[in-house]
């Protein structure tokens, strides 16, 4: 198992730019508002913009496992619920976006948008799964589900990233390039998962056909 | 077990009706009186930098719904030869040249010809017609059109009795054009579009060469370019070089593109849902709601809906 050394730490303030770093965006938007400068259509700027950070914090959250070990630095770690948590805050703020601008909570209207419009229910469904993970994020919710249970409960964030790409690719008109990009990191990002756990199942049916002592 | 009567809630505590409704009205007025305050702190006003046009008459056709601002109207557009998002125009057609310019009307005609700029803008006399324009995309605006109607242009080439429908072509060139490649914007190019000739040939469609009192920019489809009101915006060619009548139902780009949410027909209706998103309600560009209700043909019902009596527009989409 990978321990954080102090030699190989991330420092004490990086926590705190890190949360800068992503309540930046925020405070862009929340500029632009007051500056009057969202372009000529608020409406889509804003929910393309909360819509877009969401999922590149999304990207960014499934990247830190990869990179702790790409990199060699375990104390990654240390980011990742609170990249996870303002994923889940720039979905809600994009769902509220919806909720209000585009459907004045009108809410008839919305559940017949969520039935019957495939890109709004994968966007639905995407938010919805964050929704326990962001609830059971806390050390408390981990000591109390177990670590295994809660490790296999916070995968459901494979299945959200997916619906969140699916989402983007099917609300484009024509211009996929973007939605095609974070897909490809999205997949990229699964792959290497289905990859090591591939390997470790591999190392682990040689380890015990050997009968040596299994190795964590 | 005992049910009490609420003896605290008498009939005259019941929220009016239209209280309750204003809840909606609320919601919308705080961010909308919030956005509307900074307007006033901070004007902003872009000319259109173009060439004043002389002798425009005022149309009857005009609404007299209050008019978008040109800054919005010349800052959000959907020209995808000069990018797919609506800020990228504005900016990549600034040096378009679009002089010499001529527009080939040929086809099933007794008269096919080219017409130069300076015929066009001589052909007839040029109003000013106030237009709402809305978007298949669920936003629209209210746009002073400078031109006359299209039948100008096409009675001037005699149409034989075999033209049937309308084609249309937009300017295409990758020098000028870097990003209107197929693999870039997702669609084919050139632009094309297409009327049936009774459509073309009603008093309604625009052959545009201005707006605002100028020529139009050239991200609005400088120099000339073709306005059909009671139809989604993208049935709007931008600067036009080829008209085509012909016998068959031509092709059209976004029908190409994706048959299944852009028809032919593509009239404004507030019935027929895009497979993506309602288009009940819109945008009144700059409003941040998405509240206004959409009108059957955009609200020229009582002219155009005699073109389609009979037909089946939830299949002709």
């Amino acid at each position: 198992m990978l321990k954080s050394r102090p030699g190989k730490g991330t420092g004490k303030w990086t926590k705190v730019l890190v949360f800068l770093l992503c309540l930046a965006p925020f405070a862009r938007l929340a500029w632009r508002f007051w500056m009057q400068d969202l372009t000529p259509n608020p409406l889509e700027y804003i929910t393309h913009f909360t819509g877009n950070w969401t999922i590149r914090l999304l990207v960014a959250t499934l990247a830190v496992t990869p990179l702790r070990k790409l990199l060699g630095v375990p104390d990654l770690i240390r980011f990742r619920r609170m990249v996870g948590l303002f994923a889940f805050f720039y979905g809600c703020l994009h769902f509220l976006t919806y909720l209000w601008f585009d459907k004045l909570f009108d809410f008839h209207e919305i559940w017949k948008d969520v039935a019957k419009r495939p890109f709004i229910t994968a966007g639905f469904t995407a938010l919805m799964l964050m929704v326990p993970l962001a609830l059971t994020s806390t050390k408390g919710w981990i000591r109390r589900l177990g670590g295994k249970r809660w490790q296999r409960l916070h995968r459901l964030i494979y299945v959200s990233a997916v619906a969140a790409v699916v989402h983007y690719y099917w609300l484009v008109k024509s211009d996929i390039r973007l939605p095609v990009l974070y897909g490809s990191l999205v997949a990229v990002l699964l792959l290497y998962r289905l990859v090591t756990s591939l390997m470790r199942r591999a190392r682990q049916r040689t380890a015990a056909m050997g009968a040596a002592p299994a190795r964590t | 077990m005992l049910i009490r009567k609420p003896a605290d809630l008498r009939p005259a505590d019941v929220t009016p009706k239209s209280v309750y409704l204003d809840r909606r009205k609320f919601l919308a007025a705080v961010p909308a009186a919030f956005l509307t305050a900074r307007e006033l702190l901070s004007p902003r006003g872009r000319a259109l930098a173009g060439t004043k046009l002389n002798n425009v008459t005022k149309s009857p056709f005009s609404t007299t719904e209050q008019m978008t601002s040109p800054d919005v109207v010349t800052h959000y557009n959907n020209f995808y030869e000069f990018g797919t998002s609506k800020n990228e125009p504005s900016r990549n057609a600034q040096n378009f040249k679009t002089s010499p310019w001529t527009v080939s009307v040929e086809g099933d005609v007794a008269k096919p010809r080219k017409f130069s700029m300076d015929e066009i803008l001589k052909l007839a006399p040029l109003e000013e017609r106030i237009y709402r324009h809305r978007c298949v995309e669920g936003w629209s605006i209210v746009v002073p059109w400078i031109g006359y109607s299209l039948s100008a242009l096409l009675n001037a080439v005699q149409p034989t009795a075999k033209a049937k429908y309308v084609a249309f072509e937009s300017y295409w060139d990758l020098k000028q054009m870097p990003m209107a490649r197929p693999d870039m914007a997702g669609i084919g190019f050139p632009y094309v579009e297409g009327l049936r000739l009774d459509e073309a040939m009603h008093p309604l469609a625009l052959l545009s060469v201005g707006m605002y009192g100028e020529t139009l920019p050239p991200q609005d489809g400088a120099p000339v370019r073709l306005v059909v009101p009671w139809k989604y915006g993208f049935k709007g060619i931008k600067s036009l070089v080829k008209i085509k009548l012909v016998s068959g139902q031509p092709s059209t780009t976004w029908n190409l593109a994706n048959a299944n949410e852009y028809g032919f027909y593509s009239n404004v209706n507030p019935d027929v849902d895009h497979p993506r998103w309602s288009q009940a309600k819109e945008q009144r560009l700059p409003s941040l709601f998405k509240n206004h209700p959409t009108q059957m043909f955009n609200g020229y019902a009582s002219q155009v809906a005699g073109l389609y009596s009979g037909m089946n527009l939830k299949k002709n989409y």
